[in-house]
């Protein structure tokens, strides 16, 4: 017994590592009824793999049995890999006795297509259901939205779901028809307007009855996979922006490209993932979403690709050094959260701590900016003063002479000759 | 300059506000019995503790400063590191020193201390509610041990109450010899004083006091923590940044 549960796990955990989301963030949901587990707002990572990854959740596939071949994909019908499928019993006996270990936030369920969408949909459902009204489970659960599933299994997967995702997979339609022509951006499209509506709906009624339930109380999310497919920078960032605006997503998140097939459209087996550049896409995200940054400054005609040796933020600042430099003690808010080596906090404490007197570099540093970074991009009240400002290579070279990036050095997988 | 011990109590830290606006000795230098290290010609005053003086320096601060600054004030306590002694003090002085609003002074060495230190006794507390693991014993307690680099028990407790709510638990710091225990209905605090069949210092409780399908979990908990890593992506730098090694024996994953 115990063997066959260990190799299921194994099998269905392996095949599921490759959706990145382990997000168990954004959800209010609390324990009542004296039952098990209650939501955490920010989320926590219990614990993180070699890879650096965090785990928050028990990520596993109902089963990797599927009738579709994405080229992209470890589950894909052609591929000869071992398959499994645990029962809905397993699933929820294993996510409550982790949770009541503390190993882990709740459930992401996945799963590869059996028979068909609205068959296979119904399964995760049930088990989402199970966990919630029969074991009084308020953990966070992730549910996969499976593309062309009913709306009814959709409305009812929203109400014991924390959060619900569906995959753009490829960043442009173009990607995604040349590795799986089966599938198109379309299929994604419509549920995830369905249930973004649906979310505003379950709102605008909860302000009149109360007792309406939650749906889906921490959002939808979505993966596009980098660097199996020739995107530029600018296409993938334009389409996750697209994405954030039309369906209100909470994340956007992409996956650097891990070769799993020696399909010759795709980068080929034992080929290093991009993680350099999936690192600098979310840098942008970042400064998209909570430094007011357009995605427009930032990737554009003239700058299609995310610099490789600087990150989004220093290539900007470069870029614009007219704007340069800022007097910490009377710039916009705005404006200091734009420069280099200041990120959020920092800026909130310098717009509080400059009431009370001009701040000087020490106290900059003591506030905790990265002070060699941001020394160029500002003045304060003890800056000297400069005849000519130095120009924009100039500040690149010293900062990058002073820096040590971890992704400068010789990749793992290069021969060192000396 | 005067030297103030007390007994590392917040009480104590409190009613030597107190002393020092009663007595006024210019400044005055902080520190705790345990850090105290007698200096030739020293002056020095020993703080007796007085619940009234204290609740009365609390009540002022209570009207100074938002819950957010008092929780802030309180958790830097928990740290319980020396430097951080005088800056409580520094920071109360300041306070009561200035109009209402001087917290906002980033600039105030004593201001900046404070919200470092709130930040690294939360970011501790966040590993506690991450990195505790429990065990379910034979009588169906589950119990976990921990050593946390501050005194976050006390702020941890109402997050395992509400969210292990129907089941029994035990929470053990080895380091400050106490624990939290959670009967379905409360939670109280506990100490052990003599356990024959678990040694104190020891953190996997031995086979025969476990329940039945325990070992069983352990080492699916293990399976999944194994098969869920990308071992192209391998990082072991960013691992132990996140993980790090001080934890790991507490950790089922990081076990065999």
């Amino acid at each position: 017994m115990s063997d066959r549960i260990r190799e299921k796990l194994n099998i269905l955990a392996d095949a599921a590592k490759y959706d990145v989301s382990c997000s168990s963030s954004g959800s209010n949901r609390k324990n009542d009824k004296k039952g098990l587990g209650d939501a955490s707002a920010s989320g926590i990572c219990h614990t993180y793999t070699e890879d650096g990854r965090c785990v928050s959740l028990l990520k596993i596939l109902l089963t990797n049995h599927c009738i579709f071949d994405c080229a992209f994909c470890v589950s894909r019908k052609s591929n000869d890999v071992k398959r499994a499928a645990f029962t809905v019993e397993e699933v929820v006996e294993l996510t409550m006795s982790f949770y009541r270990r503390n190993y882990i936030e709740g459930l992401f369920l996945s799963s590869g297509i059996f028979k068909n969408a609205d068959y296979t949909m119904e399964r995760l459902v049930r088990i989402a259901k199970k966990l919630r009204l029969e074991n009084n489970f308020n953990g966070y659960i992730h549910l996969k939205t499976i593309p062309g599933a009913s709306q009814e299994l959709l409305t009812e997967a929203g109400l014991y779901a924390d959060r619900m995702s569906i995959n753009l997979e490829m960043p442009t339609e173009a990607g995604l028809k040349l590795l799986a022509p089966d599938k198109s951006h379309d299929d994604v499209k419509k549920p995830l307007s369905f249930i973004k509506d649906s979310i505003i709906q379950f709102k605008d009624e909860k302000k009149i009855i109360r007792s309406t339930p939650k749906f889906v109380p921490a959002g939808q999310s979505t993966q596009m996979v980098i660097g199996a497919t020739p995107e530029t920078d600018m296409e993938i960032m334009y389409s996750a922006n697209e994405y954030y605006k039309n369906y209100d997503l909470k994340r956007v998140y992409y996956s650097g490209y891990i070769p799993i097939s020696y399909d010759t459209r795709m980068p080929m087996i034992g080929s290093q993932p991009p993680l350099l550049r999936e690192n600098r896409l979310y840098q942008t995200d970042w400064l998209m979403r909570f430094y007011g940054f357009d995605v427009h400054e930032i990737l554009n005609v003239k700058n299609p690709h995310l610099d490789v040796d600087i990150d989004p933020k220093l290539s900007w600042a470069l870029r614009n050094m007219e704007q340069f430099p800022i007097d910490i003690n009377t710039a916009d808010y705005k404006m200091i959260l734009r420069v280099p080596g200041i990120g959020v906090g920092s800026a909130n404490k310098i717009v509080q701590a400059r009431k009370f007197g001009k701040l000087r570099s020490d106290q900059l540093k003591k506030i905790g900016i990265s002070y060699n970074r941001a020394k160029y991009f500002i003045r304060c009240a003890d800056s000297v003063f400069q005849l000519n400002a130095p120009e924009a290579f100039k500040i690149k070279n010293l900062i990058l002479s002073e820096s040590s990036s971890k992704y400068l050095k010789v990749p793992q997988n290069q021969l060192t000759l000396f | 300059m005067v030297t103030y011990i007390f007994d590392g109590s917040l009480e104590g830290l409190l009613t030597a506000v107190f002393e020092f606006y009663e007595r006024k000795p210019g400044s005055i230098k902080l520190v705790s019995q345990t850090h105290f290290e007698p200096v030739f010609l020293e002056e020095t005053l020993e703080i007796i503790n007085d619940e009234t003086k204290a609740k009365r320096v609390w009540a002022g601060l209570s009207k100074k400063i938002s819950p957010e600054w008092k929780s802030r004030f309180y958790k830097s306590y928990l740290s319980e590191s020396a430097d951080i002694f005088q800056h409580l003090f520094d920071f109360a002085c300041y306070i009561f020193d200035n109009p209402k609003g001087a917290e906002d002074n980033f600039g105030h060495p004593s201001v900046i201390a404070l919200s470092k230190m709130d930040k690294s006794v939360n970011r501790e507390k966040h590993r506690m509610k991450a990195f505790i693991r429990f065990q379910e014993t034979g009588d169906g307690i589950f119990y976990a041990p921990i050593e946390p680099d501050y005194n976050v028990l006390p702020l941890i407790a109402s997050f395992f109450k509400n969210r292990y709510a129907d089941q029994k638990w035990i929470i053990y710091d080895l380091k400050r010899k106490y624990g939290l225990f959670y009967d379905l209905e409360k939670v109280e605090e506990i100490i052990f004083d003599y356990v024959p069949e678990v040694k104190k210092s020891s953190v996997h409780l031995p086979s025969d006091v476990l329940n039945d399908k325990e070992e069983l979990y352990a080492l699916l908990w293990n399976d999944y923590f194994r098969s869920t890593n990308i071992p192209a992506r391998k990082n072991m730098k960013l691992h132990i940044q996140h993980v790090p090694k001080r934890y790991w024996k507490y950790l089922t994953e990081k076990q065999s």
